[in-house]
């Protein structure tokens, strides 16, 4: 019986746009401009086409997605977290307390949280920078439900009401633009990042430790500098969704805030930060279109990720990929 | 007062290690994760009240179908998800976790809250002890959570089965060799651990209401037990249940009931940072810390 094998080769375009050649054509070069062109041109032009409650959902896509890639971004230094919520709602309270308590204008508490959130998240976490794996990621999942119920009983920070009446946004532009332009800074900004000296030390760290420690470098420094590179991203988030619902409270620690991220993710592909967005942009606005379901949200979200991690742990970006760069066939092979 | 707070915890700690022993098979003893374990547990609870309200089902019949079904969800589960994805442990809690969530806000969809989900108590009245009264309900919860845990250390220490458990998270590869199935036994692990995470539930929740959020403080205090305890020690399992629980009735009796449930979350913390390994676990100790 003769058997068949699938084979993968690279896109006689692909390889011609690796090579200096891409710049004497046309259509080379629109192939390697076409996918970084996606999202900028995406995110620039979508403010204008949505409509209003849309643009709502739209802020919420990126605030979602850039989570996502903060998450992305710990997992590419060798940290699962499980609980995004604790940045978010680290960067929630700060700006809002910011704004409250020391009446703030909002230029300066968004990149105050940012920077104190993210300060504040390494502190919380660098007790437990030794564990590994499922412990970290433990700890990660019981610190923001820790928090939540530490304010609930000490009733701090306006307690179980929150604090309402925060500053908003000068107009719907800025907000959008704001969070969009972040993406789009913090997508093209990782990717680079994992590819120079400083980002290998990251991916290292997560492939072995030990080599890394055992090459003179002080891991624990580096898994700091990676928690508050990912903390600030995500405190970040938190105090632009502070300004935008001009509340903060308790719900900053929801589970919505460490399982989308997850779900997102895993949904798009890990590891490339542009899965993230991906992932974030589809999972949103369907949760956002099947607006019936309601609690339900939850649900699906958590569906999708273990059907995601079972059946495709690659996820989608990857997938989409292989199939821009490779074509494939079957062939015969001998017995 | 004292009185109040010595027998009182001693319940409470019975209840934390009962809630503790099935997550503590799967997790601590065979190593598969599964932190669907609080979904688990309210599920069986409501598995009993539809069958009674629903289906008229007695109570008796109701909780061994609840136990059983609960039990081949957590075979089905090992099978259909955590099969698939075994060995890269960050999947395992990914799916299982996932699962988990599903199945909880599932519930709360489905507008499980209330005062009408209760379950029956085993039988009623109330016994004094030491100047403490104690309902029959709580007393059946000492028995069977001393029984269960008597039970598993035996079945883990002396049995074949029991000492398979402890095999596949000892080292997988030598238990194949040696003949064991390590993917029959880690199913087995999962059902049995959910199936005690039903008897756990049809014992407990007698007590008050089935909320769904219970599922979400089960699996943090079955988790806060089993790390203080030390993974794969069921002596670890009581210790640490009686540590924890004497903690939380002492928080409560003096800060309010919105403390009681920071001292589990407080007890992960401080053990991951001081001692990963638990109190009595042995194993593993290296792996854990650099």
């Amino acid at each position: 019986m003769k058997k068949k094998r699938k084979e993968r080769i690279d896109r006689g375009i692909k390889a011609r746009s690796d090579d200096i050649f891409a710049v004497t054509s046309w259509r080379e070069m629109l192939y390697v401009a076409l996918p970084p062109a996606i999202p900028v041109v995406g995110l620039l032009v979508l403010p204008f086409i949505l409509p209003t409650y849309w643009q709502k959902v739209l802020i919420a896509t990126a605030i979602f997605a850039l989570l996502a890639m903060s998450w992305d971004f710990l997992v590419s230094a060798g940290m699962v977290s499980l609980g995004q919520a604790l940045f978010f709602g680290v960067g929630a309270y700060t700006s809002g307390v910011l704004d409250h308590y020391a009446g703030l204008p909002i230029w300066l508490t968004i990149p105050l949280s940012t920077v104190i959130g993210g300060a504040l998240c390494t502190v919380f976490l660098l007790p437990v920078l030794r564990l590994r794996g499922v412990y970290f990621a433990m700890v990660t999942l019981v610190l923001p439900l820790m928090l939540e119920r530490i304010i609930e009983a000490t009733a701090i920070f306006g307690g179980t009401e929150g604090l309402t009446g925060l500053k908003p946004f000068p107009n719907q532009w800025i907000e959008m633009y704001l969070v969009g332009g972040m993406v789009l800074v913090v997508l093209f900004g990782f990717r680079r990042l994992m590819t120079t000296d400083y980002g290998l030390v990251f991916k290292a760290l997560r492939d072995n430790d030990r080599a890394v420690m055992s090459a003179g470098l002080n891991i624990y420094w580096y898994k700091a500098q990676a928690l508050f590179i990912a903390g600030s991203l995500g405190a970040f988030c938190g105090a632009a969704m502070t300004h935008v619902y001009l509340f903060v409270g308790m719900p900053a620690f929801a589970l919505d805030y460490s399982i989308l991220p997850l779900a997102s993710a895993v949904v798009g592909g890990m590891g490339t930060f542009a899965g993230s967005l991906l992932g974030a942009f589809i999972l949103v606005p369907l949760s956002e279109a099947l607006r019936g379901i309601g609690g339900l949200r939850i649900v699906l979200y958590a569906v999708a990720l273990v059907v995601f991690v079972v059946a495709l742990p690659e996820g989608i970006f990857h997938y989409v990929k292989r199939k821009y760069l490779q074509f494939e066939r079957w062939v015969h092979v001998d017995e | 007062m004292l009185e109040v707070t010595i027998v009182y915890g001693f319940i409470n700690s019975v209840i934390l290690a009962l809630i503790a022993l099935g997550f503590s098979l799967t997790f601590g003893i065979s190593g598969v994760a599964n932190f669907a374990y609080g979904s688990m547990y309210i599920l069986s609870g409501y598995a009993v009240w539809i069958l009674m309200h629903k289906a008229g089902i007695p109570f008796v019949a109701a909780a061994l179908i609840a136990v059983v079904l609960t039990a081949a969800l957590g075979s089905l589960l090992y099978r259909f998800v955590l099969l698939r994805v075994r060995g890269m442990e960050i999947s395992e809690v990914i799916v299982t976790f996932g699962t988990g969530l599903a199945i909880i806000e599932l519930f709360r969809y489905l507008g499980f809250t209330g005062f009408e989900y209760t379950l029956p108590v085993f039988t009623d009245g109330t016994v004094l002890i030491g100047g403490v009264y104690v309902d029959h309900q709580r007393l059946w919860i000492v028995v069977i959570g001393v029984a269960l845990a008597v039970g598993l250390y035996f079945f883990t220490h002396y049995t074949k089965l029991g000492l398979a458990f402890r095999g596949i998270a000892q080292d997988e590869r030598t238990a194949l060799s040696l003949g064991i199935n390590s993917d029959r036994i880690a199913e087995l692990s999962v059902a049995m651990g959910a199936g005690l995470a039903a008897v756990a539930a049809i014992t407990i929740l007698p007590r008050g209401t089935i909320s769904v959020n219970d599922g979400y403080d089960v699996l943090i205090n079955a988790m806060a037990v089993c790390i203080v305890g030390g993974l794969g020690s069921t002596v670890g399992v009581v210790a640490a249940a009686f540590l924890i629980g004497y903690a939380q009735m002492i928080t409560d009796a003096f800060s309010g009931p919105h403390w009681k449930m920071i001292v589990s979350l407080v007890a992960i913390l401080v053990i991951l940072v001081i001692k990963p390994s638990g109190l009595f676990g042995k194993q593993k100790e290296l792996e854990e810390r650099i």
